[in-house]
């Protein structure tokens, strides 16, 4: 197989758009490009987005995408794995150029979700339940957050002082990061241990809070992927994708042995690792897909970064802060920069380029030195997960 | 001699209203928001920081900014019956207004609710005390609202679960209107007023002279 890697990242704002999907997913790409250095010679696009055909009434996003920033004839295929679509995506462009069908590749994730009212976003997100044993019941992914929350505290005593943490740390690197869709600050005087937090910070899907949780977000991200023996055609050098890993789990969540077991995260991890030779201690910092709070906590112990129920302790610590030992989330996260599901894969991954080039540094959340990334991307609640490992090169 | 005479018959009958004492809440970002009445002198910096908005078409900012404009000049130079205006400050600028007016004494006219300062939930808690107002201090039992926007459906509408009242002509025109109930208030208070009173000194007193925001997150790069 060939190597691949990524030349180019583009990224719109996330929050609320007033521009029709593809615009969004044009900007971003032609960013990416921009950062590539070309304005053409793309093989293969491949747009990751989970809701253009439910709640923009738009479909083949792709083929629009490809004419509307003028790359025909590049092959283009939509990639549709719930919110995580994203990385899918990117393992599709992985594959394609590992494979010899394409050397340059263009992958953008990106969504329009503010165009319905809130609860039809909701909705329209837990449509990836399963429709009898779970949607027909009232279930959404705030409620599965909240039971996954109320289950891993009973078992591992994180408090909901340890979720307010996370949320300040959120707010505090997406503050830094231009793209974000939250541009303010939270404190524990406001959301944790002040007077009026439970109208400040209400209870949304107890135990979990309005702070604890994603807002929904329009945007989009892109990637210039190549093949890295044509990789000196680009001016900046290569960030390398040095290992992807998938795995599914039960579609319904109550079919699994453990429900706090994050299977597909673990093998997911796993197989990332194996590909790139590398293990949990290599990673300098890592994307975790934290639409709830909670997410950060179990998926950063599911990929080996502490033992299970230790997370608290690293919370405690510091360690996940930019300036700690194993930053996580620096980009904000989905909990402050927002989560339009089909971008949140490419978002992550676009990060974590960010940080292996230093480019974070002009935003002043730059980790120190940074050699391996991780990225976490969490489709359904936790049955098809994508993780993915980039390297320095 | 004759202005006045004339100015005496365009004003409406000048009532005392109960005041609104003020209070703060402690928002996400740690910082008080102070929301007190607005007195007569604040009304020039009140109206300067809503006209720029006037002009800004998303969310419905050109509407509701021009309607509150009118209304507090109204209130102003004294062309509205049993007006008030609150106003919320965060370290003194003002991040939010909001206005209504006594229909009698158990009915209310909500007017607007107008944020400047965005992502601290400001505009929901101004609302809620525009409601207080109304419910705790004026004593009435019922508020008219309606909505301009979809920001302000969501909020009061929905959240309030408000009584649809479609055969209530609200002063703001013919859009349908929405009731806020005692019986409502009472349900929904715990989980959306919220605030401390007596403000402490220090804190009120940085609300005693209203400043003009510098930005406008609605407007970018805006320069006064």
């Amino acid at each position: 197989m060939r190597q691949v890697g990524i030349v180019g990242i583009g990224h719109s704002k996330f929050g609320r758009m007033d521009f029709d999907l593809v615009d969004i997913l044009a900007w971003s790409s032609l960013e990416a490009m921009k950062d590539a250095g070309i304005s053409g010679g793309i093989d293969q696009v491949f747009v990751a987005n989970m809701g253009a055909g439910a709640i923009n009434h738009q479909t083949a996003v792709a083929s629009s995408l490809v004419s509307r920033i003028f790359l025909e004839p590049a092959m283009a295929e939509t990639v549709e794995n719930g919110p995580a679509s994203g990385a899918s995506a990117v393992k599709c462009g992985y594959m394609a150029i590992a494979s010899g069908m394409a050397d340059v590749v263009l992958v953008t994730g990106g969504e329009r979700m503010r165009e319905v009212i809130p609860w039809k976003a909701t909705d329209f997100v837990a449509t990836l339940t399963h429709p009898d044993a779970e949607y027909a019941y009232g279930v959404t992914l705030p409620a599965f957050g909240g039971m996954y929350t109320r289950a891993y505290m009973e078992r591992y005593g994180l408090e909901e002082r340890h979720l307010a943490m996370l949320a300040v740390k959120a707010h505090r690197n997406a503050e830094r990061n231009p793209f974000a869709h939250i541009e303010e600050s939270a404190s524990m005087g406001g959301i944790w241990d002040g007077p009026h937090r439970d109208v400040v910070n209400p209870i949304m899907a107890d135990p979990l809070r309005l702070y604890d949780m994603c807002p929904v977000s329009d945007g989009a991200a892109s990637l210039v992927l190549c093949a890295m023996e044509v990789a000196d055609r680009f001016p900046k050098k290569p960030v390398r994708i040095a290992g992807i890993g998938q795995a599914t789990d039960t579609h319904c969540v109550h079919n699994r042995e453990d429900i706090l077991d994050l299977k597909a995260v673990r093998l997911a991890a796993e197989r990332a690792y194996t590909m790139a030779g590398l293990g949990p201690e290599d990673v300098s910092c890592a994307e975790l897909h934290d639409a709830f709070l909670i997410l950060e906590v179990a998926i950063s112990e599911a990929v080996g970064f502490w033992k299970p129920g230790e997370a608290k302790l690293a919370i405690e610590r510091g360690d996940t802060e930019i300036r700690g030992t194993r930053p996580i989330n620096t980009s904000g996260g989905l909990k402050a920069k927002g989560h339009p599901v089909g971008a949140t894969g490419v978002s992550q991954i676009h990060e974590i380029v960010k940080q292996l080039r230093g480019e974070a540094a002009r935003e002043d959340r730059q980790v120190n030195d940074p050699k391996v990334g991780l990225a976490v991307n969490f489709g359904g609640f936790g049955n098809n997960v994508v993780a993915t490992i980039l390297a320095k090169e | 001699m004759i202005l006045d005479e004339l100015e005496a018959r365009l004003r409406p009958p000048a009532r005392p209203m109960p005041p609104y004492p003020p209070k703060y809440i402690v928002l996400a970002s740690g910082q008080p928001l102070v929301i007190r009445q607005a007195r007569r002198d604040d009304f020039p910096i009140l109206l300067e920081t809503v006209e720029p908005l006037a002009r800004v078409r998303k969310d419905f900012y050109d509407i509701v900014a021009s309607r509150m404009y009118a209304e507090l000049l109204g209130q102003y130079i004294h062309r509205l019956l049993d007006p008030y205006c609150l106003v919320g400050t965060i370290n003194g600028v003002v991040a939010s207004i909001v206005n209504g007016r006594m229909i009698d004494a158990k009915r209310g006219m909500s007017y607007h609710t107008l944020t400047v300062h965005r992502g601290l939930r400001c505009g929901a808690h101004m609302f809620a005390a525009k409601m207080e107002y109304h419910m705790e201090h004026l004593g009435q039992d019922e508020v008219f609202i309606v909505a301009e926007s979809f920001i302000g459906f969501k909020r009061w509408m929905i959240e309030y679960q408000l009584e649809s009242r479609p055969e209530f002509q609200h002063e703001l025109g013919g859009v349908p209107s929405y009731c806020l109930t005692r019986a409502l208030y009472d349900t929904y208070k715990p989980r959306l007023v919220a605030g401390t009173r007596p403000v402490p000194p220090e804190i009120l007193a940085t609300a005693d002279t209203l400043i003009l925001p510098d930005e406008y997150p609605q407007i970018p790069g805006f320069k006064r």
